[in-house]
């Protein structure tokens, strides 16, 4: 059975992500080593708090190559919330700061992408669905979405998204207030989503489930 | 546009048992908090809070078994407090599974405790319980120890305060409505609503749905609490068995007597009441066996 290493970079609670592990019949275990993460046949970056502080923590760790590596290799890689975030070029979150960088572009705060009165950071449920014309997007490739249905709500707790350059790795959409952002990206073997598919009820489980079908089959996402 | 509204079912601990008071007293057992919590994960509930309310009062009480079996099977965020009062104290809940903490008396004591528990755990999991009562002066003060404590804390720069320390979120508890359910205090929870940035989670009074609808149009709360109107709804309906409860108050169980100002309601007829109203909210089709 294939092997997952959840990435601990000490940035938030491993709890829930480990229960979805085991729920989903994965085969995990939790690693600050980058030895160890080298030798799995997947990884899950979680996290909560604030980009640079997650940056030094993977630089502390001496992670963020192995990171980069890991997903040159072409082995599953899942990036959750923050870990998400991580993997873009740039971050604004206190001023600018430098990614782990396997997707090209920023990280922005909602009230920088449109001014309005409205609460940030957004807590609670929303909607996840596809771009406009890619309606068979989560069911054409290897997708951990294959499951679920357009509009299905997951669990978030974000102040900033992520703004990819290449629109086409865009694998979700969500609209908080006035704003439409991309809530969850997909290219090659990594999937990332801003919500937390381990807080989002059985349809977010599916998720893990689907996940651990594309892992144990040694495959891609797409 | 506006965001889904997140209706949280209320959970008060004592020992083994889930409990509902008045004004946060006068407890009485309602039964066993796992079966509760599994029926409201399975129902729609977007998110569980549990208050272990005797902790504060006798030093801490172990809700950690409640917690780790909760964590292993529900799968929504669980907030925990009662009785937390240092960082390690913080940690070993989070490490048990719950997802945010809730900090009350300790907070009070100590504000400096919310900034160190936000930079340790991040905002997002620090949740700070403001207990109001409103004085004779119309003004509203913080109390702590299930609303037993005067601070002299002002709710309102208390709240301002606890948000520029790093709280995540306010749950803001009115001890004069708290199981009364005469309807939430919406003066109060429009106030501290529109005065911070993070989000407010309104707690204690509603007796009927309009309640809810209420004091999220008016009130502009982000989230609700609820205990009561759930509890009983759930314990009239069909699929609540009674079974051996240990000691404690368990006149209501025995008799499924509800006060008179509180309409037993379930999850979904709240949802529906919301929706009715164009409220937005996550919709969830009851799902049995629903992490499976």
């Amino acid at each position: 059975m294939a092997k997952v290493a959840i990435i601990d970079y000490e940035m938030g609670n491993l709890f829930s992500v480990e229960r979805a592990c085991e729920h989903a019949g994965l085969d995990y275990f939790v690693t600050s080593d980058k030895k160890a993460l080298l030798a799995c046949d997947a990884a899950i970056l979680p996290g909560v708090g604030a980009f640079c502080d997650a940056m030094a923590s993977l630089n502390k760790f001496d992670l963020v190559s192995p990171i980069r590596e890991f997903i040159a290799s072409g082995k599953p890689f899942v990036g959750i919330c923050l870990g998400m975030q991580l993997l873009m070029s740039e971050s604004e979150e206190f001023g600018a700061h430098e990614g782990i960088g396997i997707f090209k572009g920023g990280v922005k705060k909602f009230t920088t992408l449109k001014n309005g009165n409205y609460k940030v950071p957004q807590v609670g449920w929303n909607s996840i669905y596809p771009p406009e014309g890619a309606n068979g997007l989560w069911h054409g490739g290897n997708s951990p979405l294959k499951n679920i249905s357009p509009g299905e709500y997951m669990y978030f707790v974000h102040s900033f998204c992520c703004v990819p350059d290449d629109k086409a790795i865009i694998h979700t959409l969500t609209k908080y207030e006035d704003v439409e952002y991309c809530s969850s990206v997909s290219a090659c073997n990594v999937f990332a989503c801003q919500y937390h598919p381990e807080k989002s009820g059985a349809r977010g489980l599916e998720i893990y489930r689907q996940w651990a079908n594309i892992i144990n089959a040694g495959g891609q996402n797409e | 546009m506006a965001k889904n509204i997140r209706i949280i079912p209320r959970l008060d601990i004592k020992g083994p048992n889930l409990v509902k008071g008045i004004h946060l007293e006068g407890l009485r057992v309602l039964g066993n908090p796992e079966k509760f919590a599994r029926f409201y994960y399975e129902n729609g509930a977007d998110e569980l809070i549990y208050i272990d309310v005797v902790a504060s009062l006798y030093n801490r009480n172990s809700l950690h078994d409640i917690i780790s079996k909760a964590a292993r099977e529900i799968f929504i965020p669980l907030t925990v407090g009662g009785g937390l009062r240092t960082i390690d104290d913080i940690k070993e809940v989070l490490r048990c599974g719950a997802d945010k903490v809730s900090i009350n008396t300790a907070a009070i004591k100590n504000p400096g405790l919310i900034k160190e528990a936000a930079l340790k755990f991040g905002s997002s999991t620090i949740v700070v319980t403001i207990e109001a009562i409103k004085s004779g002066d119309g003004r509203y003060y913080a109390y702590t120890d299930n609303g037993r404590e005067h601070t002299g804390v002002e709710v309102l720069e208390w709240a301002k305060k606890a948000e520029e320390l790093g709280a995540g979120e306010i749950l803001l508890t009115s001890v004069d409505r708290e199981g009364t359910g005469s309807g939430y205090d919406i003066q109060l929870v429009k106030m501290v609503s529109q005065a911070v940035a993070i989000p407010v989670i309104a707690s204690g009074g509603p007796g009927k749905p309009e309640d809810i609808v209420d004091v999220i149009k008016e009130g502009r709360a982000d989230a609700v609490a609820a205990a009561s109107i759930l509890h009983y709804g759930y314990v009239v309906s069909d699929e609540f068995s009674i079974e051996k409860h240990g000691e404690g108050n368990l006149e209501f169980i025995k008799n499924r007597k509800t006060f008179g100002l509180i309409k037993p309601s379930s999850l979904g007829e709240i949802k529906s009441a919301l929706t009715c109203s164009s409220i937005m909210c996550r919709q969830c089709v009851a799902a049995k066996g629903g992490a499976a």
